[in-house]
């Protein structure tokens, strides 16, 4: 189906993968609460993302009848997502190169990859019931972030905890007006998307 | 909807709710700090028998309280906030030890993690502010970094700079057994649990 298309995007994914991993950017990235979170996890979904997408002409018959209405596959992203989101977890990646290197490959292929394959399948009320709770969770979330007097990982300072719990709450409004337009006004056709991670998630 | 269905929801399931548990010991914990103290009170830990020097010069290591119990905690002199509080919590503890009846002995250690600037000088300033006098309470630092390094990794100790040129850690009251295991890990400020648990740890 995508010859070329598919292959150029899976070598940006592994472009992206792999850039994101040498420990210079890698502690730039996780030197910071707000950007380990709002940044690092997110793009390392994406490249599995464009990785699931590239491969998804290649996606073997029974995964694809398996994964009925995209459930296991949302649910695998759920999952995967909560899990590097523990504070403990965020401190167990920092301390440890190695677990470190298990976030990389795991966000990526059971976060990202997931998301390109089964979003498609599942029905646009259950895309919206997911929307639907995503946001106010990440909203709640950052609250929780803000409200926390203790520190909640031993690596980050309360300061940038606090910093954290902002940045999630203006994601979660950012993301909460673009649904919001998305769903009332509509996206012109001429910005069909497929080039950015996000845009091509709401459109698959 | 097809057979492989059941099957791979069942998989998603059962390892995500599986992954889960082990980030959360068993969803009991999703800090780092609570993980830890989970931890320690399962499955007790040996304390690695590091050479410290304390505020009067005298060369000791935590191997030398076996028979007793003996409360530790971290501090650097400096340190111009928790520490401070800390030492607080430790004077309280000793006037409890002072009135004390029971048999068993219940000592106090506090460790700097900043060898480089709390010399000698700096150990017996800091104490004297609190009222600590060997061999009750002594303030020690780790003779190299090796054996610091030890000491933070066994008692769970990570140390962050703060930004103004000191440190943030994770502050705790850590009960040593009379087998020399780390037992227990406490809130500095619950001084009856801090004294239960040290009875209790004083008891061969």
């Amino acid at each position: 189906m995508n010859g070329r298309p598919g292959t150029i995007r899976s070598l940006l994914a592994l472009g992206l993968l792999a850039l994101l991993w040498p420990s210079p950017l890698r502690h730039l990235l996780e030197r910071d609460m707000a950007v380990h979170m709002i940044v690092q996890l997110p793009l390392l979904a994406c490249g599995g993302f464009l990785l699931g997408s590239a491969l998804r002409a290649h996606e073997p018959r029974w995964l694809a009848e398996a994964d009925w209405l995209g459930l296991p596959g949302l649910l695998l992203v759920i999952f995967t997502t909560s899990f590097w989101m523990l504070p403990r977890m965020l401190d167990a990646a920092l301390a440890d190169p190695a677990i470190d290197g298990v976030k990389f490959l795991s966000v990526a292929s059971f976060a990202g990859l997931p998301l390109a394959l089964s979003w498609r399948r599942m029905p646009a009320l259950g895309r919206a019931f997911l929307w639907a709770n995503f946001i106010p969770k990440l909203g709640a979330i950052g609250g929780l972030y803000l409200a926390a007097p203790i520190r909640l990982c031993a690596y980050y300072r309360l300061d940038q905890q606090a910093a954290a719990g902002w940045t999630l709450i203006a994601v979660a409004v950012a993301l909460a007006m673009a649904w919001f337009v998305i769903a009332f006004v509509g996206v012109p056709m001429s910005q069909a998307p497929a080039q950015s991670c996000r845009a091509g998630n709401e459109a698959a | 909807m097809k057979a492989g269905f059941p099957v791979l929801l069942t998989l998603v399931l059962s390892s995500g709710a599986a992954a889960l548990a082990y980030g959360t010991e068993g969803f009991h914990a999703v800090t780092s700090e609570g993980a830890r103290a989970l931890a320690v009170e399962r499955t007790p830990r040996p304390v690695p028998d590091v050479a410290l020097t304390d505020q009067d010069g005298r060369a000791f290591s935590l191997g030398d309280y076996r028979g007793g119990a003996v409360l530790v905690d971290f501090i650097y002199t400096r340190c111009p906030t928790i520490c401070t509080a800390n030492g607080g919590d430790f004077e309280r503890v000793l006037a409890r030890l002072e009135r004390r009846q029971a048999r068993g002995r219940i000592d106090l250690v506090s460790i700097s993690f900043d060898p480089q600037n709390d010399d000698r000088e700096a150990l017996k300033r800091y104490g004297n502010r609190f009222g600590a006098q060997a061999p009750r309470w002594r303030i020690a630092a780790p003779v190299d970094g090796r054996g610091l390094a030890a000491l933070l990794k066994t008692f769970g100790v990570v140390v962050i700079p703060d930004g103004f040129g000191g440190f943030v850690h994770n502050a705790a009251v850590y009960a040593v057994d009379a087998h020399g295991r780390l037992v227990r890990i406490l809130d500095p400020d619950a001084t009856e649990q801090i004294m239960a648990a040290a009875e209790q740890a004083a008891t061969p």
